[in-house]
């Protein structure tokens, strides 16, 4: 079933972090990462981000559930790149018709793998121990984020089961109806488009009810919001910030001491 | 009734602009279980998956067309990537600026007409645009190390391609169909409508 | 403690022709219990929206006045609290506690006066969970008296209630009509819409009764406006005590059977269930939330797998597929000898217009045109729908909405019908003809399956009930 809950150990020292300073952390680590091609700064960074996973009160398994289908995708990222490889420098492993596979191509594609990997774990870290609620509350106390459109966008959160729930209602209703696609693709499509089409209505006229129920209770009143629940934000938190950029850091440097790093844009 | 305050956001423009991208954020899950038997050849060979770019472009095309404000483009693709976050996207990091930027793409359409039209011409403007941006990300963050001819241009075009037909037009079409159902009469696409 | 006073009010929704309501003069004093009443149409929910100041300046035309304390609501707003229909769409946050601070924070609450304003709120509803419990863990019932929480959180002096229960079971209704009267204090005025008029009396002193096309027909106690007016609103479909609705008994007995459940569960939804389903037989399906009714009527409509044991259709029933289960069945195949008729319309519609939606069945199931048109016509006219052939699903009225879809389950002429909850919500009037056209379904020789909390549905028409347990 579809869900925005946390899966974190409650209590786990990061977890409980500022939601802000986690997601600041992420985003910092992640993005430093991107500036390089090289399989050894990635290759550091998962180390770390494995490493850290405890502090976070995320079981192993869990992480594996929810990061799978980045696996996939590095297969993907294998093959695609095995096909339109722009260096395929090195010793020839493989040619065979428009595949040619080098030792280069591997090599690529290794960094690339461990790049994707590398940059994408931290946000699924985060996110999987971050509840929606306290991270509105950080971004409108801790981020100055306007408190009218996080408090509108975590209202609309909460439709999310409910939505998923409606989905299933809705392809049975059509089910009854006398719609199916069998097999054929057009058709699925077709009942796939007319599925997402009545759920958006639906989601529509919540959302439309939602407003006004919202402003009956003051939302657009115009007077100074008071906070009901405090989302402090400590030196711990900046220290977690600066620990992520020191960490990220030290992936890079070592790529260049190694010799390995090779910049996204040069 | 001045500009500011027709630039102003309603309650019910927030909720409703965020209740779209969490609609699709439902839908993007719904696409993963249908099509469970036929991703797997997505999965891995992402070049396919370029033909249907456009449909994860929809929230920023149809923000905007149905909100009608400044930044409500930005906002949906922003707030149904932050949602995909909380799901468990594996891309859990990196949707969010990808969604921002892919949002910032089809806000510029609209910005480009002031906020003023919203006729096929803008939405299929907004598509292409929303796409041209998420080429751009994809081909300097993601496609680097693939052979420029071969692949990053023909998959940057494709991806404008996609967006321009499902995004923009698809987008506008799906708009009308919404004001037929009488939800968007709060809003002025839902007004268009003749008097019932 | 507020007051109302409305001198000739009408309201106009933008972008329609006809007036939401018209020509109402009113006036409420402070600590008065009114019950708003009125057919289908005549503009309640618009006339507590206006109250509420829900309405702004450029959402419709306004004629006349309404004044809270000599105030433009919209600017009165602190001074009223407003309960809606809905119970899913009023919460606004994840925990309970939160959702009633909500308000409190937009009004600018101190952050030191916010939980123990909270926790005395709760109090006065009787909410029997912590602040952290979460509120999609919530019963209907218990959503309603949160959000009833919400709104007396703020202290109003003007609580005004949309039809608070319409959305419940009889357990949850109960449960927050006591929440009401417990949580009204001298100080509270109260105006209450309701069509299920005996359950609200003893909330209220006074009744008003709208007039569809304008104005107010009858204001009064209640015993006076029930004796004079109390016939012609059951007939215009409002619910009033005292005009019981004929019972449609069986006319013959029932024939063979047409679908078996043996062991049949889902686990956790629904344990084993055995039953049969008779041709010519309206049988109820009965039992508490949470029993797995609605789970039912979809393995008994082919519409899910069973998890334990198994439907079978009979050979007359399952035709060409007598070797499996409904549940395996094309959908067109399905929909030609088992029709569902679903809680929610809109979950059912497919199409553009209310046209296409009858004819969709048929054309599915390979009928040629001219019977198409003829089975429409015909489905047209029976359920009063022929003014809105052309008109839009989705822009039905609530009865409009419930009458399509049964409507669309009977174009392809199923032999059995199977609904999850048909009169939930629905007035009087659309009560009442379903559970004539059932009754004659059931009277020509078809099967009807009704999962439903309505006692009064079930003894006008069924004729046995089974009665499920939680699993």
């Amino acid at each position: 079933m579809i869900s925005i809950e946390p899966v974190a150990a409650p209590g786990a020292p990061l977890a409980r972090r500022n939601p802000v300073a986690k997601v600041a952390a992420a985003l910092v680590f992640s993005f430093t990462l991107l500036a390089t091609l090289d399989p050894v700064a990635p290759a550091i960074a998962i180390a770390v981000e494995l490493a850290v996973l405890p502090l976070f009160g995320i079981r192993y398994r869990v992480l594996a559930r929810r990061a799978w289908p980045l696996l996939v995708s590095a297969a993907g990222i294998l093959i695609t790149l095995v096909l339109f490889a722009a260096d395929r420098s090195g010793r020839v492993l493989l040619d065979v018709g428009p595949v040619l596979v080098t030792t280069g191509v591997l090599l690529t594609a290794l960094g690339l793998v461990l790049r994707v990997l590398a940059v994408a774990l931290p946000g699924v870290i985060v996110f999987a121990t971050t509840d929606p609620t306290d991270l509105a509350d950080a971004l409108i106390q801790n981020a100055k984020a306007p408190a009218r459109f996080a408090i509108g966008a975590l209202a609309a959160f909460r439709l999310v089961p409910l939505l998923g729930q409606e989905w299933q209602m809705i392809s049975m209703a059509r089910r009854a109806r006398g719609v199916d696609a069998g097999r054929n693709p057009v058709a699925k499509l077709r009942l796939f488009t007319s599925t997402a089409f009545a759920l958006l209505v639906g989601a529509i006229r919540r959302g439309t009810r939602l407003a006004v129920a919202m402003d009956a209770r003051g939302f657009d009143a115009g007077t100074p919001r008071t906070v009901a629940r405090r989302q402090p934000f400590t030196r711990a938190d900046t220290l977690l910030i600066a620990a992520a950029a020191a960490l990220a850091a030290t992936a890079l440097t070592t790529s260049i001491l190694v010799g390995t790093f090779r910049p996204l844009i040069g | 009734m001045n500009h500011s305050d027709t630039n102003r956001w309603r309650t019910i423009d927030i909720v409703v602009a965020s209740v779209i991208a969490v609609a699709f954020g439902v839908i993007f899950w719904a696409w993963g279980l249908v099509w469970s038997a036929t991703e797997g050849a997505f999965a891995f060979f992402p070049p396919a998956q370029t033909l249907l770019y456009g449909v994860w472009l929809m929230p920023a095309v149809l923000g905007g067309l149905v909100i009608r404000k400044p930044g409500a483009a930005l906002y949906c693709e922003t707030v149904a990537a932050v949602l995909s976050a909380l799901l468990g996207s594996q891309w859990a990091g990196t949707v969010i600026p990808q969604g921002i930027v892919q949002g910032i793409g089809a806000e510029l359409a609209f910005a480009a007409f002031r906020y003023r039209s919203f006729r096929l011409p803008t939405a299929v403007l907004a598509g292409a645009l929303t796409g041209l941006s998420a080429a751009l990300f994809d081909f300097f963050v993601w496609n680097v190390d693939y052979a420029l001819g071969d692949y990053r241009i023909p998959y940057a075009l494709l991806t404008i391609v996609s967006a321009t037909l499902i995004a923009g037009a698809g987008g506008w079409l799906l708009t009308r169909a919404l004001a037929n159902t009488g939800v968007l009469d709060r809003f002025p696409v839902g007004r268009e409508r003749a008097a019932i | 403690m507020s007051g109302v006073l409305l001198r000739g009010f009408g309201w106009r929704h933008a972008g329609r022709r006809a007036w939401a309501v018209r020509g109402v003069d009113l006036r409420v004093e402070a600590g008065e219990r009114v019950l708003l009443l009125g057919p289908s149409g005549a503009g309640k929910s618009t006339l507590l929206s206006a109250l509420a100041g829900l309405l702004p300046e450029d959402s419709g035309e306004q004629e006349g006045t309404v004044e809270i304390d000599g105030l433009d609501p919209r600017k009165a707003r602190e001074r009223v609290g407003i309960v809606f229909q809905d119970p899913e769409t009023q919460l606004v946050m994840a925990r309970c506690g939160d959702d009633v601070a909500f308000g409190l924070e937009n009004r600018g609450v101190p952050a030191g006066e916010i939980w123990p304003r909270v926790d005395e709120a709760l109090h006065r509803v009787g909410f029997p969970y912590s602040r952290d419990r979460n509120t999609a863990a919530l019963s209907g019932g218990e959503q309603q008296r949160l959000a009833l929480a919400g709104a007396l959180a703020l202290r109003p002096g003007l609580l005004l209630l949309d039809e608070p229960t319409a959305n419940l079971d009889p357990a949850g209704a109960t449960l927050v009509r006591r929440a009401v009267a417990g949580a009204l204090d001298a100080d509270t005025t109260l105006i209450l819409v309701e069509h299920r008029v005996a359950e609200a009396l003893p909330l209220v002193d006074r009744v008003v009764v709208l007039e569809p096309g304008g104005g107010v027909r009858a204001d009064g106690p209640p015993g006076e406006v029930f004796a004079t007016h109390g016939a012609a609103l059951a007939a215009e479909g409002v619910w009033v005590p005292g005009h019981p609705i004929a019972p449609r008994p069986a006319t013959a007995t029932p024939g063979e059977l047409l679908l078996t459940a043996e062991g049949l569960g889902l686990p956790p939804r629904l344990g084993a269930t055995d039953l049969g389903v008779r041709a010519g037989e309206a049988l109820a399906v009965r039992g508490p939330n949470g029993a797995g009714k609605s789970t039912l009527a979809l393995l008994l409509g082919g519409l899910l797998r069973p998890g334990t044991g198994r439907v079978t259709a009979s050979a007359e029933l399952a035709g060409a597929d007598r070797r499996t289960p409904p549940h395996r069945w094309r959908a067109p195949a399905l929909a030609r000898r088992i029709g569902s008729v679903f809680q929610d319309p809109e979950h059912q519609f497919v199409t553009s217009t209310v046209f296409d939606e009858l004819a969709l069945g048929p054309r599915r199931t390979g009928q040629p045109e001219a019977a198409v048109n003829d089975t429409v016509a015909g489905l047209l006219d029976r359920l009063r729908l022929d003014r809105l052939a052309a008109a839009n699903p989705y822009t039905l009225s609530g009865g409009e909405a419930r009458r399509l879809s049964v409507a669309t389950a009977l174009a392809t002429a199923p032999r059995l019908l199977i609904c999850d909850e048909p009169t939930f919500g629905q007035d009087r009037r659309t009560w009442r003809e379903l559970v004539d056209l059932f009754a004659d379904l059931r009277d020509a020789g078809h099967g009807v399956v009704t999962v439903t909390h309505d006692v009064d549905f079930v003894a006008a028409l069924a004729d046995r009930t089974v009665t499920l347990e939680r699993p």
